[in-house]
């Protein structure tokens, strides 16, 4: 039906609103629920993320910490011992590592170690990915150091409404998640759209088909998923049909939805900015070599970041990290293999 | 809030009876019954039975590897307490924690910790969320003088500080982190100065008096109550035994030191102030660890399948 003139005119949002918009409407639904980190109070985040919260809900439930992040990590986890739900932000994800100890040693066994009598609802976000001219401690995704880590959670949403409903997800989901946000997503324009008004999540542990194909899987997740559409809408030209797979999620990780395309295409490639070695996309390739293999008419491959740290000057760091000519060339490869 | 000091004689028995623990243990781990690493704290019983002693039954407790006896002296169960160390599904932790790693949200106990120093983080969070909630619970971690060294300390110092965190910073300074003597792992041994450093009120006590100690917990406990802040106490004591079951403790400490302290230790001075009941409270003391140990060797370990239940909630 056509819109009329005075229909109110939907406002599409950005992934870094409707980050906002989750941390918000999740402070007000649970009054046990509290912010922490660098910065996010008084000046509302690095990126602006926590932008408001503080004047909101005050100073006790959204707490500006010192440059500590074993500290928030370690006090969250003493936090959630006592009933409440922690958002610790990393202001970049890169400096989890100061907090790593406690995350995977702390965090990540407590409902274990004590035999399931207590949960901790504690979700540890911040600004991750490349491709930004970050440099080499600004621009990581080391998300495969926790997926090691049993006991954690561990997201990447690629869109406004994944980001929203995927937060609130993993706010109520009662395991500590480390959320992955991809800060070149923040306020992309072209990824911006309509969010729905009433309260929603999105299931962690789907993975979204964002584009349908018969002859090459990719699987993606992060800034990534959006390489492997350019590169799915130039194989197009080339008259190669690539059916693209955002995980979202990584720990649960989906299986199904990737077995089901490779039942389709017989070939898959697996693309993130994350270094080869031991990486995620290396985990996916094993599992679909032990239990799709009967599946496949190609050898598995993987697109990710050469194992070099990241390096600042654009050149140099293009040329490590994923891009669309390498997935289509891989692609047209896999193809006629 | 303040609790009446416990006697000579009800010291005397909380501390025997950490002691028959450990001698119980210690037996089970030479015959091959106990599995892993044992940390005992025989010589210091006083540490644990003074400051439990005045802490609140809600209060929080976070320890170390060498911390069963604040989990007892805080009140936990004997047996639970028994039958995880030994491995059975009735423990504690059902044993997926097992010795170092013990929990008890009943009696506040928040866990000890196979990690040096790994359990401050989460005292200065319970701390937080007690000040939040506003149910005037105290947090007390307790940690060695090596953890001083570690930086998750110094981020939770200052964030208790900068947070009038009610929240208890009790460092057992045994004179050895593990195996080295503080001269040679600490730039600075005086713990207290490099404590003030950060702003923390500081308290210094004699960690073999059970009295002592019992006071000075109180009286900061009383001080974090009234939002006033976070307390460092230096409890200054002496591990009489090695550093783990494998540790003689005589490769870097003499043994006329160990001697010396042993003759001093606060068990014997208890011992030797109460006179003739204490043979009556050690035998039933005694008694008492071990029927735990026996109902313990009773009960069942854990079905293979559980090790894959709980890992996520």
């Amino acid at each position: 039906m056509a819109a009329t003139t005075d229909a109110p005119v939907a406002l599409k949002k950005n992934y870094l609103t409707a980050l906002k918009e989750a941390l918000d409407e999740e402070m007000q639904r649970n009054s046990l629920m509290l912010c922490q980190g660098e910065d996010i109070g008084r000046l509302g985040g690095a990126f602006g993320v926590t932008d408001g919260l503080q004047a909101k809900y005050g100073e006790d439930r959204v707490v500006d910490m010192p440059i500590s992040e074993a500290a928030i990590v370690g006090s969250a986890v003493g936090m959630a011992l006592n009933g409440m739900t922690v958002m610790a932000e990393m202001q970049f994800i890169d400096f989890i590592s100061c907090g790593f100890d406690q995350i995977v040693n702390m965090m990540a066994t407590y409902h274990y170690r004590t035999a399931g009598e207590v949960n901790i609802p504690v979700v540890v976000r911040g600004p991750a990915g490349a491709y930004g001219g970050g440099a080499l401690y600004h621009s990581q995704m080391n998300e495969a150091w926790f997926c090691n880590s049993p006991g954690l959670k561990v997201v990447c949403p690629s869109t406004p409404y994944d980001a929203k409903g995927m937060l609130k997800a993993a706010l109520r989901d009662g395991n500590p998640v480390i959320f992955y946000e991809i800060k070149e997503l923040y306020r992309k324009r072209e990824i911006e759209e309509e969010l729905p008004t009433e309260d929603y999540i999105v299931p962690l542990g789907k993975a979204a088909v964002r584009r349908e194909g018969t002859d090459v899987t990719l699987v993606s997740y992060g800034q990534n998923v959006y390489h492997c559409l350019d590169a799915a809408t130039e194989l197009e030209k080339q008259g190669i049909s690539a059916e693209v797979i955002d995980l979202r999620s990584l720990v649960p990780l989906d299986e199904e939805t990737i077995f089901n395309s490779i039942a389709k295409t017989s070939r898959v490639i697996v693309v993130n900015e994350a270094p080869m070695t031991c990486g995620f996309a290396g985990e996916v390739v094993a599992r679909i070599t032990t239990k799709a293999f009967h599946l496949l008419d190609a050898p598995p491959s993987r697109v990710t970041r050469m194992d070099t740290p990241v390096p600042w000057v654009k050149p140099l760091e293009l040329h490590v990290l994923p891009s669309v000519d390498k997935i289509v060339n891989e692609a047209v490869r896999l193809v006629k293999f | 809030m303040g609790h009446v000091r416990p006697t000579d004689e009800q010291f005397f028995r909380t501390m025997i009876r950490l002691r028959h623990v450990e001698k119980a243990l210690s037996d089970l781990s030479a015959s091959g019954q106990l599995r892993g690493s044992l940390h005992l704290c025989e010589g210091q019983e006083a540490c644990p039975a003074g400051a439990c002693a005045a802490l609140e039954k809600e209060d929080y407790l976070t320890a170390t590897y060498r911390g069963h006896g604040y989990v007892l002296a805080k009140g936990t169960s004997l047996d639970k307490l028994i039958a995880e160390v030994l491995g059975r599904s009735t423990g504690l932790c059902k044993g997926k924690g097992g010795k170092m790693h013990l929990f008890d949200q009943e009696f506040g106990v928040l866990g000890t910790n196979g990690i040096v120093g790994a359990g401050v983080g989460t005292a200065c969070g319970a701390a937080l969320a007690s000040k939040l909630d506003g149910t005037n619970r105290v947090a007390m971690t307790v940690f060695g003088d090596g953890a001083n060294n570690q930086g998750h300390l110094m981020e939770c110092w200052n964030m208790a500080v900068l947070y009038k965190l009610p929240v208890i910073f009790f460092c057992e300074n045994n004179l050895y982190s593990e195996m080295t003597p503080l001269s040679r792992s600490h730039g600075n041994i005086n713990l207290s100065e490099r404590a003030r450093g950060f702003g923390l009120h500081t308290e210094s006590v004699n960690g073999n008096d059970p009295h002592a100690v019992f006071e000075v917990v109180s009286k900061t406990a009383d001080r974090a109550r009234q939002g006033q802040g976070p307390t460092f106490i230096e409890a200054m004591t002496y591990r009489t035994t090695g550093h783990y079951q494998a540790d003689s403790g005589t490769a870097y400490r003499t043994k006329e030191e160990v001697e010396d302290w042993r003759s001093r230790s606060p068990i014997l001075l208890l011992k030797q102030r109460i006179g003739a009941i204490a043979e009556e409270i050690e035998a039933e003391e005694l008694a008492i660890v071990q029927a735990s140990v026996t109902k313990a060797l009773s009960e069942p370990t854990p079905n293979p399948n559980q090790a894959m239940t709980e890992v996520f909630a």
